[in-house]
């Protein structure tokens, strides 16, 4: 008699179930590859390279025609010129097909150019940085003057031309990270970022909590009041950002208004532009915005608490508060971390708020405000790669953490 | 924190906070409405609190005690006395403020301090009177602090530059003007393009919600029911891409854009907004995957259909609800996205509502256009999740709560 054992190995069905499940994975993960693993991996490559805002157009030789002068002194001009300042471009020449109306005499034809039937070949080889001449052809037009300068700059000569690509090239420096991490600037803005995100991280837990708290029981209008609540995470930032704007301006904002009116300050407040208020100002805001997140995983986790427990707790004469801090707290703790986690690394890489609010400005510069400020106000995109690139070892570590705490809260 | 629990002690001080919170309330509710000169006042708070606190122990009838409120604060304030202090304000601001603070003091106070005894309080009654204060003080306090940007918002944009600095607290609206209220919205849609770009972001977020279901779905169901190697892995790497942060993506793509020409045009946020919500889909889809029973899938196999047909024809049916809260997550998303559209989109006949808004915020646009902007960007979102807000709740905390 034969006993019959389970398949060792993985059988086919296992293996067509798996490439099923690669397959319908597949386009997820072409796009995630593409869109955020390929610009992660070129954030290191850029961070490594000497690489400006400008440099992004690459070098080229540019050549314009045109025709200058009249009767005998009549000439078509090239104006040749390398785009860049500093970057050599090489294998520069253009051609260029001269109109019917147009003769040119071979003799008087620059020691860079040729000339074939009518095609006009001008080779330049190597230029520098900077290189800007102008070749002139002298010739002699039949018939109208004006047609003819219509159409010899009508025809836009071909230009061909090499030059030294700084994205792909093997140049590398670490001046970027030297920069960055130059004096005490570095050392503000990890300040300001940290400031930022503990506080905005824990004050978005605890406002919410209490709302939460406030919410966590039936009566007409819960539905109503809760969607209220969710209002500033749902609003567009830009509006909201703006709305705060207006409604603390200096000069002529609501708040600044009612505080002088009620007597609590004299002068108005600038309260997006003073340190540190500036700094408070916004972790409030992001305090304001982010609450209702909380609140929503705060309020679904209460609902789902067995409610037995509290009918044993007011059995034993627990009071309301020894209910809150012995029974809800503890059965709470769960979604608070996940959420504490997942909020500190969202506040963590917050950057709109942040920008729309202050622009960076009055102490208020946090890592991922730097990256914007280094790449495209100082216009080094280097030395924003090299932010970019802190930001992520940062997230690396946070992530570690999240992996060890959040995948066992959450039973993944 | 024993000496606080006894009546003659809670009452009063209860008494106190709550006069002063409804004070705050009352003065800038009123001066919202009308722009006069409404002034809480600490000291009239304390002087008015402590008796009411102290009148109101043992007395939990609600009508009674808004009715002697209503009578008290009005006779005051048009002395002039009281926690709200009206100096030059017109005598119907006054009669305002009096019935508005009787109400917000003698309902709320009857109910928190009307079953208190005068004597000693056991922990029960004080906790529960401390946590009816905090409740009331919770509602005004997040009905504020919510209200307040979003009413800012809405009434600047129906005003004018010179009625906004002549006084900012003046919010009441001349009725007279009529259509002439809503110029700003007429100029923004006629001179502004805001029609353009109303369209544009909702193509774009329409077609991010397609797409991002598109690839979301069958990703979804491979983690959540199939067996592979790499599952768990998968399922617990997905978020991890939410957590890059876009301004470190939006360097290269900026980068990589400007060099392809890709900067500008729809089809390249199209090919970046997906990306950016397809990983939190498939985990709220996968979450909601894994809580549909297996035995009807199974039944579907048994009876001939193949992997891809249990899923078109028995698991999104029933999967209907969370792709519902999935979309409208994913819509809010791509409509509200700020960052991407600001670096990417230059040309104003490709702007998305809030990249128009952003172009808005120059000192020679007057203010009550931003707004007005700001107003049209948020409606339609907003009533999106208004109507829908069920599915929202559920979708958002769907994923991540077990229980």
């Amino acid at each position: 008699m034969t006993t019959s054992t389970p398949p060792k190995g993985t059988t086919p069905l296992a293996r067509r179930e798996a490439r099923l499940a690669w397959g319908m994975l597949a386009p997820t993960l072409i796009s995630v590859a593409l869109v955020v693993v390929l610009p992660l991996l070129a954030i290191f490559w850029i961070s490594f390279k000497p690489i400006g805002l400008a440099d992004l157009r690459p070098a080229t030789a540019v050549v314009r025609e045109s025709l200058r002068g009249s009767g005998d002194s009549l000439r078509i001009q090239y104006r040749v010129r390398n785009s860049s300042r500093d970057v050599t471009v090489e294998d520069v020449s253009f051609t260029d097909t001269l109109p019917d109306m147009v003769t040119l005499l071979p003799q008087d034809l620059p020691a860079e150019c040729s000339l074939t039937e009518r095609l006009l070949t001008c080779t330049f080889g190597t230029i520098e940085g900077g290189f800007n001449e102008r070749l002139r052809l002298p010739v002699t037009v039949t018939g109208d003057e004006e047609l003819a300068e219509e159409a010899v700059e009508g025809s836009a000569p071909a230009v061909t031309a090499t030059a030294d690509n700084i994205l792909t090239n093997f140049e590398f420096t670490t001046e970027n990270f030297a920069r960055i991490f130059d004096g005490d600037e570095f050392f503000s803005v990890l300040w300001v970022t940290i400031f930022y995100t503990v506080f905005g991280t824990v004050g978005a837990l605890a406002v919410g909590l209490f709302a939460a708290l406030l919410l966590n029981k039936n009566f007409r209008g819960q539905g109503i009041l809760r969607g209220l609540y969710l209002f500033p995470y749902v609003a567009p930032i830009i509006a909201v950002a703006f709305s705060w704007l207006i409604l603390f301006d200096p000069f002529s904002g609501s708040a600044n208004a009612l505080l002088v009116q009620m007597g609590v300050v004299d002068q108005p407040i600038n309260f997006f532009g003073e340190r540190p208020l500036a700094l408070i100002m916004v972790t409030v805001f992001e305090i304001w915005r982010y609450f209702p997140l909380s609140f929503l995983f705060i309020l679904a986790r209460m609902q789902s608490i067995d409610t037995d427990m509290y009918e044993a707790a007011d059995m034993d004469g627990a009071s309301p508060f020894q209910k809150f801090w012995y029974l809800s707290l503890p059965m709470l703790l769960g979604i608070l971390s996940v959420l504490f986690l997942l909020r500190f690394i969202w506040t963590f890489n917050k950057f709109d708020d942040i920008f729309l609010l202050t622009g960076g400005n009055a102490g208020t510069r946090t890592l991922t405000v730097n990256v914007y400020e280094q790449a495209f106000a100082v216009s080094n995109i280097g030395a924003g790669a090299a932010v970019a690139v802190v930001i992520f070892l940062c997230l690396l570590t946070f992530s570690i953490f999240f992996f060890k705490f959040v995948s066992r809260e959450e039973g993944l | 924190m024993k000496f606080l629990r006894f009546g003659y002690v809670t009452g009063p001080l209860i008494g106190v906070l709550w006069v002063f919170v409804a004070a705050i309330t009352v003065a800038v509710v009123m001066s919202f409405a009308t722009g006069d000169a409404f002034r809480p006042s600490f000291l009239w708070s304390v002087l008015f609190g402590a008796p009411i606190g102290l009148a109101l122990l043992g007395r939990p009838a609600v009508r009674p005690a808004m009715a002697a409120g209503v009578v008290l604060f009005v006779a005051t304030l048009l002395l002039g006395i009281g926690p709200v202090l009206t100096d030059g304000v017109p005598l119907a601001g006054k009669l305002g403020a009096g019935v508005l603070m009787g109400i917000a003091v003698g309902w709320p106070m009857a109910s928190f301090v009307g079953a208190l005894p005068m004597g000693a309080l056991n922990r029960h009654l004080f906790e529960d009177s401390v946590i009816k204060f905090l409740t009331g003080f919770g509602y005004i306090f997040f009905t504020a602090i919510v209200a307040i940007p979003f009413f800012v918002m809405v009434m600047t944009s129906l005003k004018s530059q010179q009625q906004l600095v002549a006084n900012p607290l003046d919010f009441s609206l001349d009725l007279d003007k009529g259509w002439d209220l809503f110029r700003s919205y007429q100029e923004l849609f006629a001179d502004f393009n805001f029609g353009t770009y109303l369209l544009n972001s909702a193509l774009i977020s329409v077609l991010t919600v397609a797409i991002t279901l598109a690839f979301s779905v069958p990703g979804a169901y491979a983690v959540a029911r199939l067996r592979f190697k790499g599952q768990a892995v998968f399922s617990r790497s997905i978020l991890l891409i939410y957590m890059v942060p876009v301004i470190v993506l939006a360097l290269p793509i900026y980068i990589a854009f400007s060099v392809t020409g890709l900067r500008n045009t729809i089809i390249g946020i199209l090919l970046i907004y997906p990306v950016t919500t397809i990983p939190v889909a498939l985990y709220m889809l996968q979450g909601y995957f894994r809580g549909l029973p297996h035995e009807v899938e199974e039944a579907g196999l048994m009876d001939g259909l193949n992997r891809l047909q249990v899923i078109w024809k028995i698991t999104l049916p029933l999967a209907l609800p969370a792709m519902a809260s999935v979309s409208l997550y994913v819509f809010m998303i791509a409509w509200n996205e700020f960052l991407l559209a600001f670096m990417l989109l230059d040309d104003p006949s490709k702007f998305t509502l809030t990249r128009g808004i952003a172009s808005l915020n120059s000192s020679e646009i007057p203010r009550q256009h931003l707004m007005a902007g700001a107003v049209i960007a948020t409606v339609p979102i907003m009533a999106l999740f208004l109507g829908l807000e069920r599915f929202m709740t559920k979708g958002l905390t769907a994923g991540s709560v077990k229980g």
